[in-house]
């Protein structure tokens, strides 16, 4: 019954309180969105879970919703929108394009959102119902009640053995790539 | 339905600038020698016969392994006239380059970047002929036949040791 005992309870604390005020941040890119804007409105309200207040700055958010296909040009835009959000963060991937790319298998879909960031929770579907949608929610709770989301484990780790977080270089892009003469560097040729 | 059209190309262009014409599903289109391309365009958009005031479509075919393997496809519509036509430009492997149809509907211009970005065909004289779609580090053109189906050209991943 020392510190320890505290502190543990402490972080259920925090944790349960953290499980039941999640402010979402929706990246919508895709038809799914329709479904997302379902499980918000009243019908299936997702309030009732303690999750009712959509954010559209990272920067206030602690719970980014990937709905919808991502692309490989979205790909830097999206892990810089994870990198801004604040700390502990978790990430729920919405529908089966998110998950895994879903039925696009070509040069421009991206094989799953987690190949940029860390997905806490997967919902399949094409689009999912909205009940999955709540099932998802409720795992998602558990899991930041057990403090198992991803980021969760990484501050622990942090705490434990100095700064080990990484951030991709290549999630930053030069602002000049758009222009002229960066054109080059894409230019037509055979594929080697 | 529009075989007027076809009428009037034949009867101004007569030195072998349409290569072949046709009709199909009730559509009539036209093959156009590669140096008449914009002679034919422009034709077509000024004569009061044929009237071609809107540019509907742009796009390009990859006949692979035909010659020439490209086609750049151009629909056309008058809305005065209620009459359409398709024109068909080949383009070869080797060279593949087409005069720009911008200073004739300035609408070609994105379709043109379009056709570049997937299929690499240069238009001569466009005033901006980057990447529409890809990224500009995208290496290749993803819609020729060629390009291999699984090939990704990812901007970002996750790193493999990262505990994130």
């Amino acid at each position: 019954m020392g510190l320890d005992f505290y502190t543990g309870k402490l972080a259920d604390a925090v944790n349960w309180a953290r499980k039941f005020s999640l402010f979402s941040y929706p990246f919508v890119t895709a038809c799914c969105g329709m479904e997302y804007m379902s499980v918000a409105a009243p019908k299936y309200d997702i309030a009732r879970f303690g999750a009712e207040f959509p954010r559209f700055s990272p920067r206030q958010a602690d719970l980014l919703i990937i709905v919808g296909t991502i692309t490989e040009r979205q790909g830097p835009a999206l892990r810089r929108i994870y990198d801004q959000m604040c700390e502990p963060k978790w990430v729920i991937a919405f529908g089966v394009c998110a998950s895994t790319g879903g039925f696009y298998q070509n040069y421009s879909t991206m094989p799953g959102a987690d190949q940029v960031v860390p997905v806490d929770v997967y919902i399949p579907g094409c689009p999912p119902r909205p009940e999955q949608v709540l099932d998802a929610l409720i795992l998602l709770q558990e899991r930041i009640q057990r403090g198992e989301g991803h980021s969760q484990v990484m501050l622990k780790a942090e705490q434990k053995n100095g700064p080990g977080y990484d951030v991709p270089t290549t999630a930053i892009r030069p602002r000049t790539a758009h222009l002229p003469g960066a054109v080059e560097s894409g230019k037509a040729g055979k594929i080697g | 339905m529009s075989q007027n059209v076809l009428d009037r190309l034949k009867a101004q262009f007569t030195g072998g600038e349409l290569l072949e014409t046709g009709t199909q599903h009730g559509d009539e289109w036209a093959r156009v020698r590669r140096d008449a391309w914009v002679a034919v365009a422009t034709f077509l958009r000024d004569d009061p016969a044929t009237k071609m005031d809107m540019f509907i479509d742009l796009t390009a075919v990859d006949r692979f392994s035909t010659e020439p393997r490209f086609d750049v496809v151009v629909h056309l519509y008058s809305v005065s006239r209620k009459q359409r036509v398709r024109l068909y430009g080949g383009v070869p492997e080797d060279d593949p380059t087409l005069e720009t149809l911008v200073g004739v509907w300035a609408g070609a211009n994105w379709f043109e970047r379009e056709a570049y970005d997937l299929y690499g065909v240069r238009f001569k004289g466009h005033p901006d002929l980057r990447r529409i779609l890809m990224y500009p580090e995208f290496v290749g053109h993803p819609l020729r036949k060629d390009y291999p189906k699984e090939k990704r050209q990812p901007l970002v991943r996750r790193q493999p040791n990262s505990v994130d």
